[in-house]
């Protein structure tokens, strides 16, 4: 994605533009976020969808969303029962802006404090972490919305095409649908027990495996998570310093100026290494620690359903014991071990096709994240050569 | 503390030589604390033959300069057309390092040895170790200062003192802080004595051979010259007695005035700049830290993933971290030790400047206040002469006579404080420029080198991300 920022004359308001490279893999259903507005702190998201389903009114449309839309959209799915044997993706987190206001309030207040060239320097370095800040929000709410549309079944959401498709604000239908939901929601444990699931006795070779899995990859996966961003946030700081480190060089005498211009893109390059390393690495890791979750929860759902099932056997037992209510027990038994079954089955597939996806996901990320670091260092390597050369021919 | 009287009163008793001080475990009735002192043992085999031949006096300049280690000082051969030269530049072959201290668990001192290669006819011979302690470089710094520092001349300023880091040395710590410490002075000594020998003049000085040559120096005793906070108030006394100048301006002042200005300026924003760089030089050390620990969980996360290939990928990513960790370690201490060091010293160096001009200011406030003792005299005359007491008079006009010597001494001084005060200034910002230079380029060079290293790195990891299937 190419993204262009554009700052208003009021700089609480930003806009970017993106030109999607992406590939969807099924054309009948394409969508992308080109778009992105912040004012304040909310973000407005263009969705841009392309389809040739019969089921949209138009071949092509655009809507604006916020983030709460997505989240509402998320929540109703976890929401509809018929979606319990699915790894549902996982909601995409609130744009986070605190970095960049905080560094925004730092710059107003220093103003009269600071040099020109002090003060081009924040200026920069607030842009690019806005920048950085909004390629990171657009993206996790567009692979939020691509994973809706590649799978066969959310794709037909009812709720999905009214996102997608509904032309007015739908902050108004997102309270009507809360106040139909409100008590559900509150029945409703999204996340995952731990300890329902490590205590089901499992019978299924292919389920104890990919508990097991589950379990011990979240922690480690959480971790790496923590301690990439540590990692991260430390390379922004580097870059931070070479950017005040050539806002004041470029004061000194006159006869080393050239050289330590240079190293204000040396700056560049090395804040670009550290976004780029975050976009790919970091990101990818904060996702799938989402994602396992989500399929924690489908474990969860699953084996909840089997406790059901157990209690409805007990039930059942126990209807016979007493003669009374038989038939309804027998029923009721029936249900739940229809129910258990249905998510076993479907719980299979979604989590084999989880796997494929992630593996695809690290290796799609690792040799971008790898070209893109070669290519900073590379770009390094000559802007510091032309500086040598310049200092040494003097 | 360092007072002003020290600067000006050439008069002061030689410190006291103790023959075995050496040996004890230095105590010292003044200010100066027990740990300052330490010295480390060298261990270097030292060529000590070379020395006893006397009277071998090698020819100079033909010969090469012994091959030691770190960098020459040489001056530049082919110089611009200088001002107010007067000597020629003299090619010197001088190298100076400091090499090795060691600890000697017994003494608690930390010396260094130093070991030169020369090719100047002056020394006795080509390359020669001697062992010094600390101490001994604030003994030497001392005594320049007391002889060459009233003149006019920038006498480079030694490294600061550190209770801290030599409390650890002495107590054995053997952490990687306290080998910094060591490294961190063994260096800054070595920059130091590099300086003074640069200078035509101070390399001419004799207790700067006795320093370079003599196998044992009389112990040191006051050199409760150089705490930092001691340094800080004596460049504050200079500036205050420069903006204290009302004389008015000619043409040779308003280059002065301009120069201390510059100074000025450039103190200040030396010492911005060194708290930035203090900060990269934080930051990634904390990024080495963080580099380190993510890769370890990205190892965890490798053997925990129970795809093969992507399990494969990870754990060699987390090499790749290790690696790239390992780089980040080695570039801090190159920011720290080219780029940081650096602006330490030469806030120092520019104390050392404004010092000169004190020492200026001083003289002409000699200058002055002669000329105002001389007007005292002559109206005295006159009131004498005009009250008609004959027997008073000649006292009177001897007064006169002997101030008037001392006014013509003193201008004449103060022209030659001047012309030398400016003389210096040129040089040293020469020199400065050079240095910067040389060091900026030694510092992007490591920085190249680096990503150069990176590169590699990441090439070699690229295969292994494709594999994964």
């Amino acid at each position: 994605k190419i993204y262009e920022p554009e700052v208003h004359s009021d700089r609480r308001k930003w806009r970017m533009r993106s030109v999607s490279v992406d590939l969807n893999n099924d054309a009948s259903l394409v969508i992308d976020i080109p778009d992105a507005l912040c004012e304040r702190d909310k973000v407005k998201f263009t969705v841009h969808t392309k389809t040739t389903l019969s089921s949209f009114q138009k071949p092509e449309f655009s809507v604006p969303r916020q983030h709460e839309d997505f989240i509402w959209l998320h929540d109703t799915i976890v929401e509809t029962e018929e979606y319990a044997g699915f790894i549902i993706p996982p909601a995409p987190p609130k744009p986070d802006f605190e970095g960049p206001r905080e560094k925004m309030h730092k710059l107003g207040e220093g103003e009269s404090s600071m040099t020109k060239e002090e003060y081009a320097k924040m200026k920069q370095e607030l842009e690019a972490e806005y920048l950085a800040v909004f390629k990171k929000t657009v993206q996790v709410h567009e692979v939020f919305l691509q994973r809706l549309s590649s799978h066969p079944m959310f794709r037909k959401d009812r709720n999905f095409q009214i996102f997608l498709e509904y032309d007015q604000d739908l902050s108004v239908r997102r309270k009507n649908a809360k106040e139909m939901f409100g008590g559900f929601f509150k029945n409703m444990v999204k996340s995952a027990d731990e300890v329902l699931i490590s205590g089901v006795k499992e019978v299924d070779e292919f389920f104890e495996q990919e508990k097991n899995f589950l379990l011990d990859y979240s922690i480690k996966i959480k971790d790496a998570t923590a301690k990439a961003e540590k990692m991260t946030r430390s390379h922004k700081n580097v870059a931070d310093d070479y950017n005040h480190i050539s806002g004041a060089l470029n004061n000194t005498a006159a006869d080393n100026n050239t050289a330590f211009k240079n190293m204000c893109v040396l700056q560049k390059v090395e804040d670009r290494m550290a976004s780029d390393q975050e976009l790919k690495l970091t990101e990818l890791l904060r996702y799938y620690t989402r994602d396992i979750q989500a399929a924690k929860d489908l474990l969860y759902r699953r084996a909840r359903a089997l406790a059901d099932y157990e209690n409805s056997n007990k039930a059942l037992d126990k209807a016979r014991l007493k003669g009374k209510d038989v038939a309804q027990a027998e029923e009721n038994q029936k249900q739940c071990l229809q129910k258990f079954d249905k998510l076993s089955e479907s719980g299979k597939k979604e989590l084999t096709s989880f796997k494929a996806r992630r593996v695809v996901a690290f290796r799609k990320n690792l040799i971008e994240m790898t070209e893109l670091e070669i290519k900073h260092a590379k770009n390094s390597v000559s802007l510091l050569q032309g500086s040598i050369e310049i200092l040494k021919s003097n | 503390m360092f007072t002003e009287e020290a600067l000006t009163a050439p008069a002061q008793k030689p410190p006291a030589s103790s023959s075995s001080s050496s040996r004890t475990n230095g105590v010292h009735s003044e200010e100066q604390d027990l740990f300052s002192e330490a010295t480390v043992e060298l261990s270097l085999d030292s060529p000590l033959n070379d020395r006893k031949k006397k009277d071998a006096v090698k020819p100079s300049l033909s010969a090469p300069a012994a091959s030691v280690a770190s960098s020459s000082s040489k001056a530049p051969s082919k110089t611009l057309e200088e001002l107010e030269e007067e000597e020629s530049e003299d090619k010197f072959d001088l190298n100076i390092s400091v090499t090795n201290p060691e600890k000697v668990a017994i003494f608690h001192f930390l010396s260094f040895s130093f070991f030169k290669g020369t090719s100047l006819t002056m020394f006795r011979s080509k390359t020669f170790t001697v062992r010094r302690r600390f101490s001994d470089f604030l003994g030497l710094y001392e005594k320049l200062s007391e002889k060459h520092s009233q003149n006019g001349y920038i006498v480079p300023p030694p490294p600061e003192k550190s209770i801290l880091g030599m409390t650890k040395v002495k107590v054995g710590k053997e952490d990687p802080s306290s080998a910094e410490f060591v490294e961190r002075r063994r260096a800054a000594l070595e920059r130091y004595l590099q300086r003074v020998v640069c200078h035509p003049s101070l390399l001419q000085d004799p207790d700067v051979r006795e320093f370079l040559e003599k196998e044992e120096l009389p112990r040191a005793v006051s050199t409760q010259a150089l705490s930092g906070a001691g340094f800080l108030k004596m460049l504050n006394k200079a500036t205050d007695a420069v903006s204290k100048m009302t004389i008015k301006m000619n043409e040779q002042d308003v280059w002065f005035d301009e120069k201390i200005q510059d100074v000025e300026n450039e103190e200040q924003h030396m010492r911005k700049l060194h708290v930035m760089v203090e900060s990269l030089v934080n930051h990634r050390k904390e990024l080495s830290g963080n580099t380190a620990v993510f890769a370890k969980s990205v190892a965890m996360l490798g053997s925990s993933e129970d795809n093969t290939a992507l399990s494969r990928a990870l754990s060699q990513l987390a090499e790749v971290e290790d690696r790239i960790e390992q780089l980040h370690q080695e570039q801090a201490s190159n920011d720290f030790f080219t780029f940081s060091e650096l602006l330490a010293d030469y806030i120092r160096l520019l104390g050392a400047v404004k010092g000169c001009f004190d020492q200026r200011m001083k003289a002409w406030q000699r200058w002055q206040d002669a000329e105002n003792m001389l007007q005292k005299k002559r109206e005295a005359e006159a009131k004498l002469l005009w009250a008609n007491k004959p027997d008073k008079l000649q006292q009177a006009k001897d007064e006169i006579a002997e101030w008037e010597a001392k006014v013509t001494q003193y201008e004449r001084e103060f022209e030659r404080i001047s012309a030398t005060v400016r003389k210096e200034v040129i040089r040293f910002d020469k020199e400065k420029a050079r240095d910067f230079k040389r060091q900026i380029v030694k510092y992007l060079e490591s920085l190249l080198n680096s990503q150069q290293q990176l590169i590699k790195y990441w090439e070699a990891f690229l295969p292994e991300a494709k594999a994964i299937a």
